[in-house]
């Protein structure tokens, strides 16, 4: 049996962590395949319900990133963000599903963390095994 | 006086002429952009990847050849070349000749059937003549304008009389063999002269053997490693085989006095490194050395990508200048003959291939233009310009910018560009607007009750994504997903015929929604937007799949799962797109002030040249005098003191009607966005103002902990320049120590400046007193460009200098230095001396962390401000309206931070010009019938854009007063964060919907593209 590969749905934003991810392109850092990107223009924009619709649709994980506090190009947006996903991340738990979503903030200049942030999650996505909720 | 003409004739079409016209073309002023050569783009355009990003060089420059080409200020004249100039500054007439191209560029659809037939064959001058070209032509695939050319000298029909095959097979009669040169005489305000560079011609120099096949120049080489070159990115030597071993040759017509040239190109230790590394990238086994006198990595990031060059790729830098190359008259290989450093020892090593680092010459072109301009040129072609006016010619109204007047990278060139665009905006700013005409689209389509038609166009990148991305197997895919009508395969999506062909893919599928599959939104999201305005449609019904740097640049071992990531990315944008609705942007008045922060030279310059074209202009400065971190030096280094220039300068801005200046001040808040910006002052003023520019600076570090610093005797090269000034120098023996806390784990960086402000203290010291010993400790000397004058100086003067690595630094004691000599064998010397000079770096200043928190802009991990891009956008932020200048963004010198100062203002103005800001479509509204007055979003809002109001709610049973929210367009900036919170949904994020968003969701679940069984 081949090796299982995660699928994963990776939320960025467009001012830093999309912009990192662009950065480790042009810096050709290669890191696993598994994740798909979905831009919005600020990680307050992603609201819970994205989070449990991709994992309701088979997603394995789902990763969602933004500026570094302070950073946040919508000021504080980021603030928001955090509280909504501390919540998503607690109720994961309850659910079963702990450790398939995570927050990281990863700035325009960090190709080398958008690498390190997503081959640790598939790293971790992979121990888990593939999500109870995924439909075979 | 004669009356001002609002335009601008900008000679030469390389990156920096194109910049120049695009800044003033945005500013409101007509612009002829002249070009000898049939395509604007320039050497750029023959680069392969731009150092020290390794970007591709044309996908940076594309989308710029594709603005220039269909703005509607900018008037190309290409295969142009200026034959007379006559009049003054604001008015001058100039006589240009356009050559036969003995094509109707009004008929030619650059279609090819001409090329086929074509049966004369010509070296091909865009593969540096690697390859052949017809003599009827498209000079490279994303030429701009795309119409052929046919080159007299070579076809058979205007030679001989015979063939006429493209006449022939040419369906529009675009052929015309009747057609000469003609003159058209155009009326300008100002001239700007931005003509470049020749490559040095090797052929002189016969002991490097240029005539060798597998000696080739830089260039060549860049053009070998271009998927659009010759053997499509694969290196090959002459006999087709592919080399193990390849060496760059530094300095060939550069830093050679014997031969004339005695300066440095600036340029060729970078690109040497960057192909190097890039050959490298092509082939993991490949050997490369560089053979250099010094590495010359002194911008930003420059140090840091020649440290991984050396200590991670592990490309060889091998310190002598190669007296020659060798031939083996039975073999016929070549052999590197250079002197081992240290030593007296010559040593010979064989290479497969040898790639002669070339100089940049001045262009007999622009010598020629710069005769009929009747501006000034220095005694080696360059065009003459001043420290305190680097833009600014003898001539009133002509301006040069670029490697016209010194060698320099592509961003100092454009920072250059735009500088000169500013000087010429300064004297035609009353002409803003009167020769200009509206951009105008054809009117726009109703899509609002149509299915969607979707168009996908899936990009090769050159091989950028095909050689990782099976892009053939894409596209079939592509087309079985719900309601993509049409779908194909495009070698650069971004070419202007690319842009074309989709207009006309759209019009032919009656296409209402179009996704390009190619590299990142973040930089041609525009381009394509607006190719779907001028073919009908609202620019929002675009999205990009970005297949390039999310996939085949970080999978480039994964071409299976590469493709169907790939086939993933697309199908989700396909979702989206299918979903997108059209939208509108609205125009508002704004505020056309401008606020610079820091009042150095590169502050006080941006201010100047913004309050000069008639804007209300804020100077705000910490210290209680102007002048920065130049108050602290006393000369420059072409001798006069750096009072003759500060002087003048705090006098204008003192005395300029438009301009306020805040000294012993510091802005600390700030609100709002481009074009509405309030701020508040430590005095408790408070300003508004459209634009802002960032200027703090830098200052010498104090370099506590190296080399004895603290004890009287060791001071730094500021505290020199003070004691020189007063005299007070008295020291017999003075020892100066480069990289003093500089390109170390602390600050990786070089800092630029240190080697030419060294080289100037210790001509000084010298012309004060020749009898003194002066030592140079150097681990490379940095004296890049025209300075290199002064090296040569201080060795004519008996300055001595001795080389040292930075793991074997020199120790100061107590009245000697001692130091291991590379240059002499590692011989170790003890050095008797009063006085000990430490080049200290540039650092930035403190608080920057808090102005980048006031605007929401970047640093870098030097805490340097992060421009948006290294390459083509170096005085920009990625913040709308927010700009950069001077030290802020790197050490520079003075002439540097000039030129970017004025190119900061020459960018905020172009926006400061308009007579109203659009808003963008992006933004959130509210669904008045779902909102519960909850006031969540109030909460959220970081712009206080949404606002509860009482509303008077009427029914059949009862009237009652509730709270509903309504959110400003002004204000809104489309975050999103509202519809988030909201608890009804009723707000609706435009373009990032949650119906949008969730198909997107789905589409990624569905691999089988059943979108809209789940949906």
């Amino acid at each position: 049996m081949s090796e299982f590969e995660p699928r994963i749905v990776m939320f960025c934003c467009n001012w830093c962590s999309y912009a990192g991810a662009d950065l480790a392109g042009v810096g050709r850092l290669q890191y696993p395949t598994n994740t798909r990107v979905i831009r919005v223009m600020c990680s307050s924009r992603i609201q819970p319900t994205f989070i449990l619709q991709a994992l309701k649709d088979g997603a394995d994980g789902v990763l969602v990133t933004g500026c570094h506090i302070g950073d946040c190009h919508y000021i504080d947006g980021n603030v928001h963000t955090e509280k909504r996903m501390e919540n998503v991340v607690e109720a994961m738990k309850l659910l079963g599903l702990e450790g398939r979503v995570h927050l990281e903030w990863v700035s325009a200049s960090e190709g080398p963390k958008f690498k390190e942030t997503v081959t640790e999650f598939v790293e971790q996505i992979k121990a888990l095994g593939p999500s109870p909720l995924r439909a075979e | 006086m004669a009356e001002l003409v609002g335009a601008v004739a900008v000679a030469g079409g390389g990156i920096a002429g194109i910049q120049s016209a695009l800044d003033l073309a945005d500013s409101g002023l007509k612009v002829y952009l002249i070009e000898s050569s049939p395509s604007i783009g320039g050497v750029m355009a023959q680069l392969d990847k731009t150092f020290p990003t390794l970007d591709c060089s044309m996908c940076t420059l594309s989308p710029k050849l594709a603005e220039a080409a269909r703005h509607p200020n900018i008037e190309l004249m290409t295969y142009s070349e200026i034959k007379e100039i006559s009049g003054a500054a604001g008015n001058f007439e100039v006589t240009v000749t356009r050559k036969a191209t003995y094509v109707d560029p009004d008929k030619c659809t650059a279609c090819e059937l001409c090329l086929a037939k074509c049966p004369s064959k010509v070296l091909d001058e865009y593969n540096a003549g690697m390859s052949k070209r017809k003599a009827i032509y498209l000079p490279f695939p994303q030429a701009v304008p795309r119409v052929m050319t046919i080159d007299a000298d070579h076809c058979i029909y205007l030679t001989k009389g015979k063939c006429g095959n493209c006449k022939k097979v040419c369906e529009n009669d675009a052929i015309d063999y009747e057609m000469k040169d003609k003159d058209e005489v155009i009326n300008v305000g100002s001239v700007i002269l931005s003509t470049g560079f020749a490559p040095f011609d090797p052929t002189e120099l016969e002991q490097y053997h240029y005539e060798h096949p597998d000696v080739v120049t830089s260039l060549e080489f860049e053009r070998l490693l271009s998927s659009s070159g010759p053997y499509v990115g694969h290196v090959k030597m002459a006999n087709g085989e592919t080399p193990k071993k390849i060496a760059w040759l530094q300095c060939i017509g550069s830093r050679n006095p014997e031969i004339g040239r005695p300066n440095c190109s600036a340029v060729c230790c970078m690109y040497a490194t960057k192909e190097a590394m890039v050959a490298m990238e092509h082939d993991s086994e490949l050997e490369t050395a560089v053979f250099n006198i010094d590495v010359r990595a002194f911008g930003k990031g420059f140090e840091q990508f020649y440290q991984r060059a050396k200590n991670e790729k592990g490309v060889r830098f091998i310190r002598s200048r190669p007296s020659g190359v060798d031939i083996d008259p039975v073999t016929n290989r070549l052999s590197v003959r250079y002197e081992v450093e240290g030593s007296t020892e010559t040593a010979g090593e064989e290479f497969d291939m040898v790639v002669l680092s070339i100089g940049l010459t001045p262009s007999e072109s622009s010598k020629k233009l710069a005769e009929i301009a009747g501006v000034a040129m220095d005694e080696y072609g360059n065009i003459e310009t001043a420290i305190d006016a680097p833009m600014t010619t003898n001539v009133p109204g002509i301006f040069a910018c670029g490697t016209i007047a010194a060698p320099k990278d592509i961003p100092d060139t454009v920072a250059d560009a735009s500088g000169a665009a500013s000087k010429a905006h300064s004297i035609l700013a009353s002409e803003r607007g009167t020769l200009v005409t509206e951009r105008t689209y054809p009117p726009e389509k109703d899509i609002t009750e149509e299915e969607p038609r979707i168009g996908v166009v899936v990009c090769d990148c050159g091989i950028n994504i095909a050689s990782v991305v099976r892009v053939p197997e894409v596209v079939e895919y592509v087309k079985t997903l719900p309601h993509v009508v049409h779908a194909y395969e495009q070698t650069y999506a971004c070419s202007t015929d690319s842009l074309d062909n989709i207009k006309d893919v759209i019009k032919e599928h009656n296409l209402n929604r179009v996704v390009v599959a190619s590299c990142t939104p973040r930089t041609h999201e525009p381009l394509f937007q607006d190719t779907c305005r001028g073919a009908g449609l609202n620019p929002y019904l675009f999205e990009l799949a970005n297949i390039r740097e999310h996939c085949s640049w970080v999978h480039q071992q994964e071409p299976d799962l590469a493709t169907e990531k790939a086939k993933d990315i697309i199908r989700m944008s396909v979702a989206r797109v299918a979903l997108l609705d059209p939208l509108y942007t609205q125009k508002l008045d704004f505020n056309h002030g401008g606020l610079v922060i820091g009042g150095g030279v590169a502050g006080m310059t941006a201010a100047l040249d913004i309050a000069e074209k008639g804007f209300t202009t804020y100077l705000i400065e910490r210290e209680p005098e102007l002048g920065g971190l130049l108050r602290t030096f006393t000369r420059l280094q072409d001798g006069r003191t750096t009072g003759e220039i500060l002087d003048p300068m705090i006098a204008a801005v003192k005395s300029n009607p438009n301009l306020t200046v805040y000294t012993g001040t510091t802005l600390d808040e700030v609100e709002g966005a481009m074009g509405r910006f309030k701020g508040k002052l430590s005095d408790g003023t408070e300003i508004e103002f459209g634009s802002a520019i960032i200027a703090t600076g830098a200052n010498e570090f104090e370099p506590e902990g190296y080399f004895g610093y603290g004890s009287d005797n060791v001071i730094t090269q500021s505290a020199l320049e003070v004691k020189l000034d007063e005299g007070t120098v008295d020291a017999k023996n003075v020892v100066m120590i480069q990289c003093a806390g500089g390109r170390n784990d602390d600050r990786p960086y070089c800092s630029r400046v240190c080697c030419t402000t060294a080289m100037k203290n210790a001509i000084r010291l010298k012309e004060e007193d020749p009898e003194r010993n002066i030592y140079v400790l150097y681990r490379d000397i940095r004296t890049y460009g025209v300075w290199e004058d002064l090296y040569t100086r201080a060795r004519e003067l008996g300055v001595l200098f001795m080389r040292y690595t930075e793991d074997d630094e020199p120790v100061v004691g107590d009245g000697t230095v001692t130091i291991t000599d590379k240059l002499l064998n590692d011989t170790l010397f003890e050095i008797a001396t009063d006085l000990v000079v430490l080049s200290a770096p540039l650092v930035a200043p403190e608080g920057v962390e808090n102005t980048a928190m006031l605007f929401k802009v970047p640093v870098d991990s030097n805490r340097f401000f992060l421009e948006a891009h290294i390459k083509l956008r170096p005085v920009d932020f990625a913040t709308d309206g927010v700009f950069l200048a001077g030290s802020a963004q790197a050490p520079k010198l003075v002439d540097e931070s000039i030129s970017q100062a004025s190119a900061a203002a020459s960018r905020a103005c172009s926006i400061l010009a308009k007579e109203q800001l659009e808003t963008s479509g992006v933004i959130s509204v509210v669904d008045e019938d779902v909102c519960i007055g909850c006031g969540r979003c109030t909460e959220v809002c970081p712009y206080g854009a949404p606002a509860l109001k009482e509303v008077e709610i009427v029914t059949e049973e009862i009237t009652y007063i509730t709270r509903k929210s309504e959110i400003d367009p002004a204000i809104c900036k489309g975050c999103g964060s509202c519809a988030a919170e909201c608890p009804t949904g009723a707000i609706t994020s435009r373009h990032f919907t949650t119906k949008q968003i969730s198909a997107v969701i789905d589409a990624f679940a569905f691999a089988d593209g059943s979108i809209e069984e789940v949906a």
